[in-house]
């Protein structure tokens, strides 16, 4: 059987960016102490216009485009997120739509915090492998909510990115995947609830390290790999601080974690996150790179991946559909009051709107 | 329920600009039509379907100030005339863009937008926006 992997992946993040010292000076914050605390430069900020749909189908157009996948061989469409438009209608259908794809297709929303997008892979590679679909695409995207004046304010930001999995012409094999999970209090959003909740001093030991930790030593320990093996490896990233700080616990050197790491300067995207830093990745590997991904989702578990970068990337034609560096160099800023209206924090009365 | 029948049965217009090409003349049309104006019953049964690139120019453009509630977080936004690369011109938004970015002869590409809501609790409507092609 041959191996199954990513064929083609798209990634989208609005071009709106707030920088933290914006947030801080209504706040009476000091910026520089958030900048040290938590690494984040700027974040992206969605248009009024835009959501989890809208951003899930430019991240689909754009891996479709880039792999020149006929939309009708995709079979199965599963779409990560904390911030689906509806609570009761799926994303899945909007994108199906929108993108062209045919009547019979598997297809839902997952809900795992920031790990919800990579599930979807881990699920679509099963249906690959067992030959239920040719193609199947899971989508990680957010539009995340942080209250006004809350730390996670800082760090909720908005983007996605669409993975096309398959067995044929694929770029990058997936040789091992596996999970871990536990019940843990970290964070929640309760149904009905604009804004989540953080548990603390449970967000970092028990929670983002325990979980991305052990995934990623278990994986290395699978595939019998160390850390210096590998040319690349992405972590899920809350924070600028964290991903970096898991790395060197793990023995990563900051050459192999520096090209997939976007909080800084997108800030979290939660289930877009570590897939979009996978997608920054696949825009400048080289056939033989292997990869370390590793998610994390609050609640709480981690999704990791061991990738091989095969010669078929050569073939394909990277920059046909925008790369993360093209979109991170092409921006605009808003200032607090034009970031509160985008987001809706001024609520207008139903006259109005 | 209306607007919701008619914005269901216009889904792949709106999702994909999927227009309609007439078999007799070749000429394209957006947003579709079953019968072709030009070649009117010689046309019938051979308008198919196709889906636009989304590429083309401002032919001409307005900046609408006194916006309508569902654009009142967009005030004031660009309404333009624009020349598909496909044939058909057609009245859109450009988004994510200032007035003073746009003029005649700039070149947009489509994008995937929420139009509207039915308030708090009724459906999202989607579909196309421009952007300029950078």
């Amino acid at each position: 059987m041959k191996k199954s992997g990513i064929v083609s992946y798209g990634s989208y993040i609005p071009r709106y960016r707030i920088k933290p010292d914006e947030i801080a000076r209504v706040w009476g914050e000091d910026p520089e102490n958030i900048k040290n605390g938590i690494y984040i430069l700027s974040k992206s900020v969605p248009s009024p216009d835009e959501d989890v749909a809208t951003i899930s189908v430019e991240a689909s157009r754009n891996a479709i485009k880039r792999g020149k996948i006929n939309p009708s061989d995709i079979g199965a469409i599963y779409i990560g997120s904390e911030s689906h438009p509806y609570a009761v209608k799926p994303t899945a259908t909007i994108v199906s739509s929108a993108i062209g794809a045919n009547f019979p297709l598997f297809a839902a929303d997952y809900e795992f915090a920031c790990k919800a997008g990579t599930a979807g892979i881990q699920n679509v590679k099963a249906m690959v492998d067992s030959g239920m679909i040719k193609y199947g695409m899971a989508i990680g995207s957010d539009t995340s909510q942080g209250a006004p004046g809350d730390v996670l304010e800082y760090s909720a930001s908005a983007g996605g990115t669409a993975m096309i999995l398959g067995n044929e012409n694929v770029i990058a094999e997936i040789n091992h995947t596996l999970s871990v999970t536990s019940d843990t209090p970290d964070f929640w959003r309760r149904e009905g609830e604009p804004y989540p909740t953080h548990g603390e001093r449970f967000t970092g030991e028990p929670a983002y390290f325990k979980h991305t930790i052990s995934a990623s030593r278990m994986m290395m320990e699978s595939v019998g790999m160390k850390p210096q093996d590998y040319d690349f490896a992405v972590f899920h990233q809350p924070n600028g601080k964290f991903p970096t700080r898991a790395a060197k616990i793990l023995g990563f050197t900051e050459k192999q974690y520096k090209d997939g790491l976007l909080t800084p300067f997108i800030g979290n995207t939660y289930s877009g996150s570590m897939m979009t830093g996978l997608s920054a990745i696949l825009d400048i590997a080289k056939p033989g790179d292997r990869i370390l991904a590793v998610s994390f989702g609050s609640g709480a578990g981690s999704d990791a991946f061991d990738l091989t970068v095969t010669d078929e990337i050569m073939k394909m034609d990277r920059e046909s559909a925008p790369t993360i560096k093209r979109m991170l160099a092409d921006v605009t800023w808003l200032d607090y009051a034009l970031y509160a209206k985008f987001k809706k924090k001024i609520i207008f009365g139903d006259a109005i709107e | 329920m209306g607007e919701l029948s008619r914005m269901w049965r216009e889904t792949d217009h709106r999702y994909r600009m999927v227009g309609e090409k007439c078999g007799n003349c070749g000429k394209v049309y957006f947003p579709p039509r079953d019968i072709c104006p030009t070649c009117h019953r010689d046309s019938i049964g051979k308008m198919n379907n196709v889906e636009m690139s989304g590429n083309g120019v401002v032919v001409s453009f307005t900046i609408v100030h006194d916006a309508p509630p569902a654009f009142s977080r967009q005030r004031p936004y660009i309404l333009a005339i624009i020349k598909l690369d496909d044939g058909p011109t057609l009245t859109g938004q450009i988004v994510d863009t200032t007035p003073s970015e746009i003029d005649i002869g700039t070149r947009v590409r489509s994008v995937f937008r929420k139009i509207s809501e039915d308030g708090h609790s009724g459906v999202i409507h989607y579909g196309y926006k421009f952007v300029k092609d950078q």
